[in-house]
């Protein structure tokens, strides 16, 4: 379908800001009477607070007031607390401190003298499931997560028999007992069916999500509400979670998170150091700002989860997946964590189509950071995992490692996991074929393997998954007198511009130049929609939906008056140029800005003076807002979805590996993604590529690593914890999108922010082991040290399994 | 674990020699000497070093500069890592410095990191920057160098109770091509050669240099005894920016036809200081360069190496690039 606005480049609203310097973030705001706080936060991995003696510090000139654990509400384990007696992590916050500057806050913290009583720890999850292993809980140490449902997470102790650990030779991991497993198909026969079987153990490390911006709050209350200036990536989706935070209604909360830094699903929703300076201001009545410093993001910043498991996969001759047995062991840090368990297993039922598959799994806490969703959560480890395996079975089998993923690859009547839920569209199959075109894929695979002295050139491919879309949440728009569109958006701006680019479907269907339209958004005082946040991939297949029923309840709403004023029926009528005209005799007609006058006039429905009953409340209070300022367009989605909206990418790389010093150059990379309809192609190939980025450091430069003497953390630091450099990184990157519409939404977009690391990471990671002739570590990070072990044929340095290591 | 909060301190900035060797006499080891400062700021905000006062040297310019001598070139050691890498006369004559200004951390950093600093920064070994309390730090205790301790970055030669290597590029060139190091206190001038300016841990546990309190290192001099000779750096870091070395190597060949007359080579991230490979010079010296000799070169290169845990990686790597060093440069 042809669109005017969608599919074309534009210049997002908030760009300038962001260029120039305007752009407020969090810590940038100032408020008379201001305070500065600072944390104490813990030394020890696991520890309990005996006594604290702050008498010293709250004794010194320009100390306001010392904010502890037993002035905010208490979070029953294994939630992650806002300030604690037994910290479980290093860089645990224990209390606040705040004073007339920064420097003099962190004075009084360096005067605080507390009594701790170290506690067992673990940093890895095999040592605590041991008998008689150390719990990174007091109470236990495998959560039952309970995601998305009305009851919260539980921790409990969980121990494998020392005959599970000693049944399995070194090397490979234990299957004890599982806390979560789903089958479905016949796993037994899949295998016997084989031609080739698979079996390997394997290691996905934790790494740190390094949003550019550090989670700094700033609060304070006034006339009895509580403002809060956040870094999020959601907006009207936050407000029923910060209300449980602050311990006050959704209606009592002023929250403005205009820009954020970067999130990468680390501040999907509220967490809780956002709320500090809430609580602490609202002890010592004075605004508190807390800004969270680079090695603090580090230490409570979250982090993506690492695993141990081990898989056994099927193949038939032609390369198609028969069975695939999966046990993932999910390093779920200190805290409730995420369920990579799900994106993981599910990913690979969905990415490889077994006929059968067998998941078992279990969440074991360490005492490293909260772990919480990092852009792709168990799929991107799936596919640096998986991905590798598929090109090991493909030497094996003597397939070309592009035809191995094709005859693989799902199409749209594919089912997902052990509910086999429907998909709505899937493509992965055409972007493999566009990118192999594209690519020039059978001419490079000529050249790999080829030998330059100690270089070796390497070309591979692989494909990512993630789930891109919800639906339910609700739009809001609004035309007034002075002709413009309003559109109000309660999405956060994770940075990606999608809060625009959707809100250009609202302009699509109500035909209105861009230059006319204003998006209100970034502050709960402008009357926001419900929406979800940034997260999951979901901004451009949820909101156009919610933008487009808005836009289209508005434009009901136009025909109606136009056919009140001007005679005949609303169906006699049609729009374009921003008026509404008779389509019999387009010379009657009136202006949109005519039109809101009248919605105006007229109450009701029309000004959003009455608005739908199946609305969320927080829609209500932004509709509330609005009415009675011209024609109103609000509608909760209610479109068809039936299963997981999927987005795929294919990736392509060429690289130059020198087996020598273990080192490589990316001398080319190509990311093809499924992403229906493309809404702006700018931000969508900013996505792929920096996804690809992203996707690089995970699969060759970022881990955790931590000491397990001591519980201490080694990187918290942008230098220690290694995103990649621009020089590690191709000076330009192709992308390309199979554009195939998703049928359902209603302009055929899906997302696709998570896949696109993936696709990065995993074709990297098949890279480096392809140059090495198969060497397939089965662990990421690949970093220099391993490759140059293994190209000089020395065993690896790190023990069989072993985690949060170097 | 609170860091990254920079805490009040006295700060001095003299505006010429004097000036300053009077502060460092003032303060005493309560001094500290401020060149660039991307070493030193860590330490402040991280509140592990606690300086009574800072001694910010950038305001005296005969600190500053490339100058050509008749012995050679003197660089003075405020000198920045930027300027250095695209100096004529640098890139002229001594082109192995300007590779390895080059490539140390980051523009940014380059623009305002010194050579002075760049020979005369900590260690880099994370638990003693996390502020553990080791050996270095005046404890009595190595975290890294245990059974699980995380040392991958650490040294394979010379450990003593302290196991942290020099984390310099332009150090192991300075060894290289023979320069001297020139020091001052109020009273007088020694020349160090910079071989002999590094100490490891069985000298001085708590120093990686001989650079007492009272002195600064005002000048580097590079004799003119290998200029234009021929020359090979290479860094090998995860990252190839603003990262530390996890082995570099840097040497100075004399070649006569296809006969290395004389070599000059050192490496860093092996040791807790630049190391010099006597050996391998020994092993290639009067030879002809061959894959033979640099087979040979690359065999004798870790001669001696004792890895620590998560370290064995250094020995191959050393040797490959000694290999590399011979064979292509």
């Amino acid at each position: 379908m042809a669109y005017t606005l969608l599919g074309k480049d534009f210049t997002p609203p908030d760009i300038r800001a962001k260029v120039t310097g305007e752009a407020k973030y969090a810590e940038d705001f100032r408020v008379d009477g201001m305070v500065f706080a600072r944390l104490l936060t813990s030394p020890m991995p696991h520890a309990r607070v005996r006594s604290i003696d702050a008498s010293e510090a709250l004794a010194m000139h320009g100390v306001i007031g010392i904010l502890t654990a037993d002035d905010v509400p208490a979070k029953a384990s294994p939630q992650q607390t806002i300030l604690t007696n037994e910290p479980v992590f290093v860089g645990d916050p224990i209390l606040a401190v705040a004073a007339e500057s920064e420097t003099i806050a962190q004075d009084a913290i360096d005067k605080i003298k507390i009594d701790f009583e170290l506690l067992p720890f673990c940093v890895d999850p095999l040592e605590s499931l041991y008998p008689g292993g150390p719990n990174a809980r007091t109470e236990g140490n495998s959560v039952t997560l309970n995601f998305g449902q009305p009851i919260p997470p539980e921790v409990n102790e969980k121990k494998w028999t020392a005959r599970d650990f000693a049944a399995v030779e070194e090397g490979h991991l234990p299957t004890g007992e599982p806390t979560v497993q789903w089958e479905y198909g016949d796993l037994d026969t899949g295998f016997e069916d084989a031609a080739l079987v698979l079996e390997e153990s394997f290691v996905v490390a934790s790494n740190s999500h390094h949003s550019m911006e550090p989670r700094s709050a700033l609060s304070y209350w006034e006339n009895g509400k509580c403002h809060v200036f956040g870094s999020l990536q959601s907006q009207s989706f936050a407000m029923n979670t910060l209300s449980g935070l602050i311990g006050i209604p959704p209606e009592d909360i002023v929250f403005v998170a205009e820009f954020c830094g970067g999130g990468f699903g680390s501040k999907g929703n509220p967490y809780p150091s956002m709320v500090i300076p809430a609580h602490f201001s609202k002890k010592i009545n004075r605004p508190v700002m807390l800004r969270i410093s680079r090695a603090e993001e580090y230490y409570l910043g979250h982090a993506r989860s690492g695993f141990q498991g081990r898989t056994k996969i099927g193949f038939r001759e032609d390369g198609k997946v028969t069975s695939i047995d999966l046990y993932l062991v999910q390093e779920n840090g200190s805290a409730t964590g995420f369920p990579d368990i799900n994106g993981f297993s599910e990913g690979a039922s969905l990415v490889y189509t077994p006929e059968a598959m067998r998941l078992r799994g279990i969440f074991v806490s360490t005492n490293t950071p909260p772990r919480l969703a990092q852009r792709g959560p168990g799929q991107n480890q799936m596919a640096v995992t998986f991905e590798p395996l598929m090109d090991r079975a493909a030497k094996e089998l003597s397939i070309d490692r592009l035809a191995i993923r094709q005859i693989n690859a799902p199409t749209g009547d594919a089912l997902v996991g052990a509910g086999r839920e429907p998909v709505t569209s899937a493509h992965p199959r055409e972007a493999l074929a566009k990118g192999a075109e594209q690519f020039n894929w059978v001419e490079r695979v000529k050249n790999d393997g080829q030998r330059n002295g100690s270089k070796v050139r390497s070309v591979a491919v692989a494909t990512a998954f993630h789930p891109a879309g919800f639906n339910g949440f609700d739009g809001l728009v609004v035309i007034t007198p002075d002709g413009k569109l309003n559109v109000h958006t309660g999405v956060g701006n994770l940075g990606t511009y999608s809060y625009a680019s959707t809100s250009r479907v609202a302009a699509e269907v109500l035909k209105y130049d861009w230059e006319n339209c204003v998006i209100h958004r970034g502050d709960s005082r402008k009357h926001l929609p419900f929406n979800i946040g940034q997260f999951g991939s979901n901004t451009s297949f949820t909101m156009t939906r919610t933008n487009f029923v808005a836009a289209t309840d508005a434009m009901d709403k136009i025909k109606e008056i136009a056919a009140m004023d001007m005679g005949g029926d609303p169906e006699d009528y049609d729009i374009g140029e921003e008026k509404v005209f008779s389509i019999s005799d387009p010379t009657q007609s009136m202006t949109y800005a005519e039109v809101a006058q009248r919605a105006i006039e007229l109450g009701g429905k029309y000004s959003g003076i009455e608005g739908p009953e199946d609305i969320n409340p927080i829609t209500k209070g932004g509709l509330a807002g609005i009415a009675g300022t011209g024609l109103v367009g609000v509608a909760k989605d209610k479109l068809e979805k039936h299963g997981l909206v999927p987005a795929f990418c294919a990736g392509f790389i060429d690289i130059e590996l020198d087996t020598e010093t273990g080192k490589y150059e990316i001398l080319d990379y190509l990311g093809v993604v499924d992403c229906g309809t493309v809404l702006h192609p700018q931000s969508l190939a900013t996505q792929i590529k920096g996804g690809a980025v992203m996707g690089f450091g995970m699969a060759a430069t970022e881990k955790l690593v931590y000491d397990p003497q001591s519980g201490l953390p080694a990187n918290v630091g942008l230098y220690q914890a290694k995103p990649p450099s621009y020089l590690d990184v191709p000076s330009t990157m192709g992308w390309a999108a199979v554009d195939e519409p998703d049928p359902q939404n209603p302009v055929g977009a899906k997302g696709v922010g998570e896949p696109v690391m993936g696709g990065g990471a995993a074709s990297l990671i098949c890279a480096i082991s392809n140059a090495l002739d198969g060497h397939y570590f089965m662990r990421n990070p690949i970093t220099p040290d391993m490759i140059v072990n293994a190209a000089a044929g020395r065993p690896q340095s790190y023990k069989p399994l072993q985690v949060n290591n170097q | 674990m609170s860091r990254d909060m920079m805490p009040h301190f006295e700060l001095i900035q003299p505006s010429d020699m004097d000036n300053a060797f009077e502060v460092l006499e003032r303060y005493g080891e309560g001094a500290w000497k401020l060149a660039g400062g991307q070493d030193s700021y860590d330490w402040f905000k991280d509140r592990v070093k606690r300086p009574q006062a800072v001694v910010d040297l950038n305001g005296i310019e005969e600190l500053k500069g490339i100058r050509e001598t008749p012995e050679g070139v003197e660089i003075g050691a405020l000198t920045t890592l930027a300027e250095i890498a695209e100096s004529d006369l640098i890139t002229g004559s001594f082109s192995l410095l300007a590779q390895a200004a080059s490539r140390v951390a980051s523009p940014q950093i380059r623009n305002v990191g010194t050579i002075g600093g760049n020979v005369c920064q900590d260690a880099r070994c994370w638990y003693y920057r996390a502020g553990m309390d080791c050996y270095r730090a005046g404890g009595n205790t190595c975290y890294a160098d245990t059974p699980e301790g995380m040392n991958r970055e650490h040294c394979i030669y010379g450990a003593d109770r302290c196991v942290a290597v020099s984390p310099s590029d332009t150090a192991p060139v300075l060894v290289a091509l023979d320069a001297s190091m020139v020091i001052r206190n109020s009273a007088r001038e020694r020349i160090v050669a910079a071989q002999d300016f590094f100490i490891g841990p069985d000298v001085n546990i708590e120093r990686m240099t001989v650079l007492e309190p009272g002195e600064i290192l005002t000048a580097i001099r590079i004799p003119s005894t290998w200029a234009g000779s021929t020359f090979y750096f290479e860094k090998v870091a995860d990252r190839n920016v603003w990262d530390f070395p996890l082995v570099n190597i840097a040497a100075a060949i004399k070649m006569s036809g296809n006969t290395i007359e004389d070599i000059r080579i050192a490496c860093a991230g092996v040791e807790c200081v630049p190391r010099r490979l006597t050996v391998v010079e020994d092993v290639v010296r009067g030879s002809s360069r061959d894959e033979e000799t640099a087979d040979l070169a690359a065999s004798s290169a870790a001669r001696g190496a004792i890895p620590l845990n998560f370290n064995h990686f250094k020995i191959p790597l050393l040797e490959n690039l000694v290999r590399r060093a011979i064979r292509d440069s």
